[in-house]
This record gives C-alpha cells, structure tokens and sequence, in this order.
C-alpha cells in the first residue's frame, strides 16, 4: 500500500494547462515554418533546433509529466541527454576539420 | 477495488518502478533516433548544398500539416490522463480513441506523401534516385528511413492505446490504477519529440 499512491499523490494537472502548451506547441511551430522561409544561413538551422529544443521542453516537462516526476527521473534525462550533446560535439570535433 | 481488499489481499504495486522502466526504455529509443540523428548531421554538413537541393523536393504544407495533427494528438493522449484521474472513464475512452483517429490521419497523410514520391520514381534503389547526385541520394535514404521508422513507431503507439483504449472500457486502468496509460503515453509523446526534430531538419532546410 505505501508505495503504491504515488500515483495519485504527485500530479494532477488540470485540462487547461494542457491546452495552454498545445497552443505553445502550435504557435512554435508556426515560428519555425516562418523562420524557414528567410534565408539567414547558417543561423536557420540553429533556430530551427533552439525552437524544436523549447518544444521538447513543453512535452516533457508538461506532456510527459516530468516536471512533477521525482528528482531521479529528472536527472536520469539530464544525463541521457548529457551523453547525446556530448557525442555531438565529439562527432563534429572531428568532421568540422575536414 | 478499494483500500479494504487491498488489505486482506496484499497486491504488490509500484508505480514509480513501472515508469521508470519506461523511461529506461525510452532512452534506448534515443540512442536508436539518436544515431540516425548522428548520421544525418555529418552528411548533411559534408553535402550541404545538395541537401538543400533535395529538401526542396519535399512538400512543407504536408510536413506541417502532420506536425500540426501529431502535436494535438499529444494534446489528447495527456488529456485521457487527466480525465482518468478524475474519474472520467467516459471522456478518456473519447480522448483515447481521438488519439487513435489523429494517428491514422497522420499515417494517411505519410501514405499521400510516400506514394507521390513513389510515383516520381524517388524510392531507395530506383533508377531516378541513383542518378541524381551522392548527397540527394544520401538525403532521401535518411529521409526513408528516419521516417519510415518513426512511422513504424507510430503504428505501435496506435496499438498500444488501443490496447489502453480496451483495458480502460473495461475497467482494469481506472482512477486508482492507471500507470499503463501513463506509460503509453509517454510513448507517444516521444514518438512526437522526435517528430518535433525530424520536421525542422527535413523538410524546412530552404
């Protein structure tokens, strides 16, 4: 039994914040389709990725209920998420140089 | 079942375990994503100019138009939970099934878009493909298979909720117990993360 509540205990969102994020979501999109139509070069991807970054965010955070989760899941995803952005700059570390 | 039987019956639970392994699973789908991601980036960065060739083949209004129905599916899925949680078998079942619709739409949408490009003969190993140059056929293999497989992803969330869908008519996922569709959940939002990245970077390179 003592586990076994946490369910219920620890989120409970209403519908409206729900909502809230969807129209977040929507209208972010909406910025990258736009950002894509001006031509800024290199800049384009990197905001295409900064938008799409914030937009993760909203779905885990609110979506995926990871921002009532308990500290360990937190840091589970940073460090996943670490280990991506690591290789990342590994990989480029070697390829920007050819 | 209520607080009593739980006591006569002892029904080991933990729902902080259960969602933590899917979360576990959920981090070797990102090395599964992550390494096409990987692959997707140096190529593109060592044929630049002929991904942007490509890209432009591939249609925006139908790559937005999807974004736009798998983001409010997302909408739905998270909905079913609050309305669970509140006791509202009804109207989750709703949002369930809802989510199941907006997923069709999305994978008719990907059939539309698929079998244009078929029909142009762009497909893995057709003879239009393999004459055009390297960093185009590079780009439309990881567009098939980055796409192709988040569309398989997607095909086993619209199996997974229906399975919910099912479990919920019935009774098993209910206020008190309702991890199962907590878990599916966060499934298919990761299918929709990794949408979130795929659009961007296929069809808005300009």
């Amino acid at each position: 039994m003592e586990k076994h509540d946490s369910t219920a205990e620890h989120k409970e969102h209403g519908y409206g914040i729900y909502i809230l994020v969807w129209l977040g979501l929507l209208a972010l999109t909406g910025v990258t389709v736009a950002v894509a139509g001006i031509n800024f070069g290199g800049i384009t991807v990197a905001t295409a990725l900064l938008v799409a970054s914030v937009k993760s965010f909203l779905v885990l955070k609110i979506f995926m209920h990871l921002g009532a989760e308990q500290k360990t899941f937190k840091i589970f995803v940073l460090v996943a998420l670490s280990f991506i952005i690591i290789s990342f700059v590994l990989l480029f570390s070697d390829y920007s140089f050819i | 079942m209520n607080a009593q039987e739980h006591a006569v019956v002892h029904v080991h639970r933990d729902d902080v375990g259960a969602r933590m392994g899917m979360w576990l699973f959920l981090f070797t789908e990102l090395l599964l994503f992550g390494g096409l991601f990987f692959l997707y980036s140096v190529y593109r960065f060592v044929n630049q100019e002929q991904f942007h060739i490509a890209a432009k083949e591939l249609n925006t209004l139908i790559g937005t138009f999807n974004t736009i129905i798998l983001l409010t599916s997302s909408l739905t899925m998270a909905l079913s939970i609050a309305a669970i949680q509140r006791n509202n078998k009804s109207l989750s079942v709703f949002f369930q099934a809802l989510t199941i619709l907006l997923a069709f739409g999305f994978l008719i949408n990907k059939y539309f878009e698929w079998s244009i490009k078929f029909h142009h003969g762009v497909f893995p190993g057709s003879e239009i493909l393999l004459n055009k140059p390297k960093g185009e056929i590079l780009f439309f293999g990881l567009y098939y298979v980055m796409t192709g497989l988040h569309g398989l992803h997607v095909i086993i969330g619209v199996v997974l909720i229906a399975i919910m869908t099912r479990l919920t008519i019935k009774g098993v996922i209910n206020k008190d117990s309702y991890v199962k569709l907590e878990s599916a959940g966060l499934y298919w939002h990761l299918v929709d993360i990794i949408w979130i990245f795929l659009f961007p970077l296929f069809y808005l390179i300009t």
